[in-house]
C-alpha cells in the first residue's frame, strides 16, 4: 500500500517551508491555491511539529490540502477515513486471527510429532512456549494506516479524515499518537516513528471535538473563500475555462451563499458546476443554462426550489 | 516581550478562548519561529496556535485587534509658546526637574505612551474586573504618573508674574492626559473584564425561575435562548457519542469456536466481541398553555436543540388537543417553530385529560420499554377528568416517565391541580422551573442510556 518514490527532492528549486510566501508559491504549484492563513497555519505545523485540525464545511478542500501538501513534499499519503465504530483493531494493527488458526488447524500433527518425544509435561509446555511466540511476529501481523505511518523512516503524510465521526474512545487512543509520535502495543512493546509524519485531522464539525485533542493540535477553519480566491480556484482547477465565465459563475454562487440554504454551495460545488457547463460548451451565463445545471451545485430539492424562481433575479444582480 | 505576549494570554482567557499551560509554551514556540516582525503573520500564527474553534477564533481577531492596536497619544498640540512667558515660565519651582511636566509641554507622545504603560504596570490596571472599577483606575493611574507634582507646578506658575503662559499649557496639557487615561482604563476594561461581567450573569440567569412575576425582561431572553441551546448541545456532545459503540476489537472464542463445530473445528467465521448500546428515545409531551407559556418557551426552544441531536426524539405539545410537533421543530428555524406551536395550539384552556386521550388515541404504539417520556405540565387540568387510567397505560409501556412541574411542590395539591393524582403513576416527578434544573433532568435520564 505504501507508495515509496524515488526522487525525494520536494518539487522546485527552493524549500517551500521556508517562509509563509514560499509555501503559498509551492503550494499553487500543485494547483492547491491557499490563502495566507491556511499556508500560516501549515508552516507552523511543519517548523513546531505538530499536527493541523482542519475544520470547515464540506468542500471547501480540507482533504485538498493533504493531497497537495503530500505533493508538493514529494511524501506517500496514507489516508485513514474515520466513522462509527471505528477502533484499534482498524486503525493501528490487527493479528491476522484467521490465518494464526488455520495455521494451528494446519500444523496440528506436526506439533504432536514435535511434542511426542518430550520426556514430561514441563519439556513439552517449553516447546509450546516457543511456538506461541510464532503466532504473534511480524507475519501474522497486519498493519493499518497509523501504524504504517509511524513506520515510513522517510516521513509521510497522514490523513485522518473526519475525525469527527469517530467515538470519543478513539479520540482518546490517538492522543498518544499525535502527541508523541508512538504506540503501544502490548506484545511487541513501543513503536515510536523515526520522522514524525506530518498529520492532517479533518472534521466537518458532527460533534464537538474534546479538548484534549484540540490542545494538541493546531487549528486551521477554513471559510468559504472571496471572490476574488475563488476565481483564482476555479482558473487552476479548471483549466480552459473563460475568464469571463469564472468572473460570472463565481458571482453567482457566491450570491447563492447568501441565500438562506440548507447547504450552501462550497467550492468544490463552483469547480465541479463550472466542469460542467465547459461540457456543456456554455459562453455565458442564461437563466435558461443555469436552471438546467443547478442540481451540480445544490443538492436539495427544496434548496433548488427555492432558488429556481430568483434566477433571472440573481444573474441580474451583478 | 515575553512579558507583553503573557498579558495577550490573559487577555484571550478573558475572551473566553482556553489557553493552558502547554498552549502557553506552543504560544511562546510560534513567536520565536515566526518574530514579531510581520504583523498578519504572527497574528495567523498565533491563531493556529491558540484559538481551537471557528467562535474562538473570532474572539480572538478582537482580542488580537484591541490588544496590540494603540491609538496614536492624541495630545492635541501644545498651546502656542508665547515668547515673553517663556523665560519666566521656565524658573517655575520643580518644573525642570519633572519629566512629565516637560514632556507634557514638548508633546512627546512617544515618551507620554511609555511613561502610561510603565505606570499602568505599577497601579495593576490589568486586574480590573468589574466596569465601577473604572473611575477610581484612572485617578491611580494619573497618581502613579505624577499628576499631583503637575497640579503643583501649574499653581506654582500661577504665582509667578509671568508664569501664566506655561500654567495654562501646562494646563490644557494635563486635560489631554486625564482624556488619554481614562481611554487606558477603558481599553484595559474592554479586554479584561467585559467577558467576565457576561458570565456572571449567564450564571444568575440559570438559575432565574421561568415563571418569575412579571415574566422575563426582554434583554435576558435573547441571553436565555442562546443559554439554552448551548446547554442542549452540551448534552448532545456528551452522550451523542456513546450511541454506536458496536465493535469492540476482539475475538469472541466462544462463539467462533462453536461456530467451527459445523467444519469439523475449522474456524472459518471470525466471530467479534460487540457491546449492546441502547440508543436514547424519548417521547417529550410540553404543556403551552397560558398558566405556563412563559416556561413553554423555554421547554420548546430545549426540545429543539435537543431534536438536532437525539435520533428518536418525538416532541407532542398540547393545550386543549395534542399534536406532535417533530415535523415544525424541523422545518423551521427555533424561533419560527416556537412561534408556529403557539399559534396552531397554545393559549387555549389546559385540558390534560382530553390531551392523554389524544396521546393514546393516536401516538401510543410509539412507546416500548426503551422509551422515556418525559411529561412538561402543571398539572392544572381546570377541573376537567384528568384520565388516570390512561396515564396508568403509559407508565406500563414506557421505561420510565418523568414529569417536570414548573411548579414548586407546595401548590401541587392546590386549586384545580391534580398534580399529586399524577405523581403516582409516574417514577420521577420534579419541580422545574429554571434552566439548570431542566438540564440536570435531562442529563440524568440520557446517562441511564450510555453503554452497558
Amino acid at each position: 500500500m505504501a507508495l515509496t518514490i524515488s526522487a525525494p527532492a520536494p518539487v522546485g528549486s527552493i524549500n517551500p517551508f521556508a517562509s509563509v510566501d514560499a509555501l503559498v508559491e509551492g503550494l499553487g504549484g500543485v494547483g492547491y491555491i491557499a490563502s495566507r492563513r491556511i499556508a500560516t497555519a501549515l508552516y507552523m505545523a511543519v517548523h513546531l511539529q505538530k499536527p493541523i485540525l482542519v475544520e470547515g464545511s464540506a468542500g471547501v478542500g480540507k482533504t485538498e490540502l493533504a493531497l497537495s501538501t503530500a505533493r508538493l513534499l514529494a511524501q506517500p499519503l496514507i489516508r485513514m477515513q474515520c466513522y462509527e465504530g471505528l477502533d484499534e483493531s482498524k486503525a493501528l494493527y490487527e493479528w491476522k486471527y484467521g490465518k494464526q488458526l488455520l495455521y494451528t488447524q494446519i500444523l496440528k500433527d506436526r506439533m504432536g510429532s514435535a511434542l511426542a518425544d518430550a520426556p514430561d509435561m514441563d519439556a513439552a509446555m517449553d516447546r509450546l512456549h516457543g511456538m506461541g511466540d510464532l503466532f504473534f511476529s511480524e507475519p501474522f501481523l497486519e498493519p493499518r494506516p497509523l501504524m504504517q505511518a509511524l513506520r515510513h523512516d522517510d516521513g509521510c503524510v497522514l490523513l485522518i479524515d473526519e475525525i469527527d465521526k469517530s467515538d470519543e474512545a478513539f479520540e482518546a487512543f490517538l492522543l498518544e499518537v499525535l502527541s508523541a509520535y508512538q504506540v503501544s502495543v502490548p506484545e511487541l512493546g513501543v513503536i515510536v516513528a523515526k520522522t514524525p509524519p506530518l498529520v492532517f485531522l479533518t472534521s466537518n464539525n458532527v460533534r464537538d471535538l474534546g479538548d484534549a485533542l484540540k490542545r494538541r493540535c493546531l487549528h486551521l477553519h477554513i471559510p468559504l473563500p472571496e471572490p476574488a480566491l475563488e476565481e483564482r480556484i476555479v482558473a487552476t482547477r479548471v483549466p480552459g475555462i473563460e475568464q469571463a465565465l469564472t468572473g460570472q459563475l463565481v458571482a453567482f454562487v457566491q450570491s447563492l451563499r447568501m441565500l438562506d440554504l440548507r447547504k450552501a454551495p462550497s467550492i468544490s460545488e463552483t469547480v465541479d458546476w463550472a466542469r460542467a457547463l465547459i461540457l456543456l460548451h456554455a459562453r455565458d451565463l442564461d437563466p435558461a443554462m443555469v436552471r438546467d445545471t443547478l442540481n451540480v451545485i445544490l443538492k436539495f430539492e427544496q434548496d433548488i426550489a427555492a432558488v429556481e424562481p430568483q434566477i433571472v433575479e440573481l444573474l441580474a444582480r451583478r | 516581550m515575553q512579558h507583553t505576549l503573557e498579558e495577550f494570554l490573559r487577555a484571550l482567557r478573558a475572551a473566553d478562548v482556553k489557553v493552558s499551560p502547554a498552549e502557553a509554551i506552543d504560544a511562546a514556540r510560534t513567536a520565536a519561529t515566526v518574530g514579531y516582525a510581520d504583523r498578519e503573520l504572527f497574528k495567523d500564527a498565533l491563531c493556529a496556535t491558540l484559538a481551537k474553534s471557528k467562535d474562538e477564533v473570532v474572539r480572538f481577531d478582537q482580542a488580537f485587534e484591541t490588544f496590540f492596536t494603540r491609538a496614536p497619544f492624541a495630545l492635541g498640540a501644545p498651546p502656542p509658546d508665547e515668547g515673553e512667558g517663556r523665560e519666566g515660565g521656565q524658573e517655575t519651582p520643580g518644573l525642570a526637574q519633572s519629566p512629565l511636566a516637560q514632556m507634557l509641554l514638548k508633546g512627546d507622545a512617544a515618551g507620554l505612551a511609555q511613561s502610561m504603560e510603565e505606570a499602568a504596570a505599577r497601579a495593576g490596571v490589568a486586574e480590573i474586573r468589574l466596569s465601577t472599577q473604572r473611575s477610581r483606575l484612572t485617578r491611580r493611574l494619573l497618581d502613579e504618573m505624577g499628576l499631583a507634582e503637575i497640579e503643583k507646578i501649574i499653581a506654582n506658575a500661577r504665582r509667578m508674574p509671568d508664569g501664566q503662559g506655561v500654567a495654562d499649557r501646562l494646563d490644557a496639557a494635563k486635560k489631554g492626559l486625564v482624556a488619554q487615561a481614562q481611554a487606558f482604563v477603558e481599553r484595559q476594561h474592554e479586554l479584561y473584564a467585559s467577558g467576565s461581567g457576561k458570565q456572571l450573569r449567564e450564571e444568575m440567569l440559570a438559575k432565574k425561575a421561568l415563571n418569575a412575576d412579571g415574566g422575563i425582561d426582554p434583554v435576558d431572553l435573547v441571553m436565555m435562548q442562546a443559554l439554552v441551546k448551548r446547554m442542549a448541545k452540551r448534552l448532545a456532545d456528551r452522550y451523542s457519542r456513546r450511541r454506536h459503540t458496536a465493535n469492540r476489537g476482539h475475538l469472541d472464542v466462544r462463539k467462533t469456536l462453536r461456530k467451527s463445530m459445523a467444519h469439523g473445528g475449522v474456524p472459518f467465521e471470525i466471530e467479534w466481541k460487540v457491546k449492546k448500546v441502547d440508543k436514547p428515545s424519548i417521547v417529550a409531551i410540553c404543556d403551552v398553555s397560558k398558566s405556563v407559556a412563559a416556561a413553554a418557551q423555554f421547554l420548546l426552544t430545549f426540545l429543539y436543540a435537543l431534536n438536532e441531536v437525539v435520533d428518536r426524539l418525538d416532541a407532542y405539545a398540547f393545550s386543549g388537543r395534542l399534536i406532535p410537533v417533530n415535523a415544525i421543530l424541523d422545518d423551521n428555524g427555533v424561533e419560527g417553530a416556537i412561534l408556529k406551536v403557539l399559534q396552531t395550539i397554545g393559549f387555549q384552556q389546559t385540558d390534560y385529560g382530553r390531551a392523554l386521550e389524544d396521546f393514546v388515541d393516536n401516538h401510543i404504539d410509539r412507546l416500548d420499554r426503551h422509551t422515556t417520556v418525559i411529561i412538561l405540565g402543571d398539572g392544572r387540568s381546570n377541573f376537567a377528568d384528568p384520565r388516570l387510567d390512561l396515564m396508568h397505560l403509559i407508565q406500563q409501556r414506557a421505561r420510565a416517565v418523568i414529569w417536570l412541574n414548573p411548579e414548586p411542590e407546595s401548590y401541587w395539591g392546590q386549586g384545580d391541580s391534580v398534580m399529586y393524582r399524577y405523581v403516582r403513576f409516574t417514577h420521577v416527578a420534579k419541580q422545574c422551573n429554571t434552566l439548570g434544573q431542566l438540564e440536570r433532568i435531562v442529563e440524568d435520564v440520557l446517562r441511564t442510556y450510555s453503554a452497558h
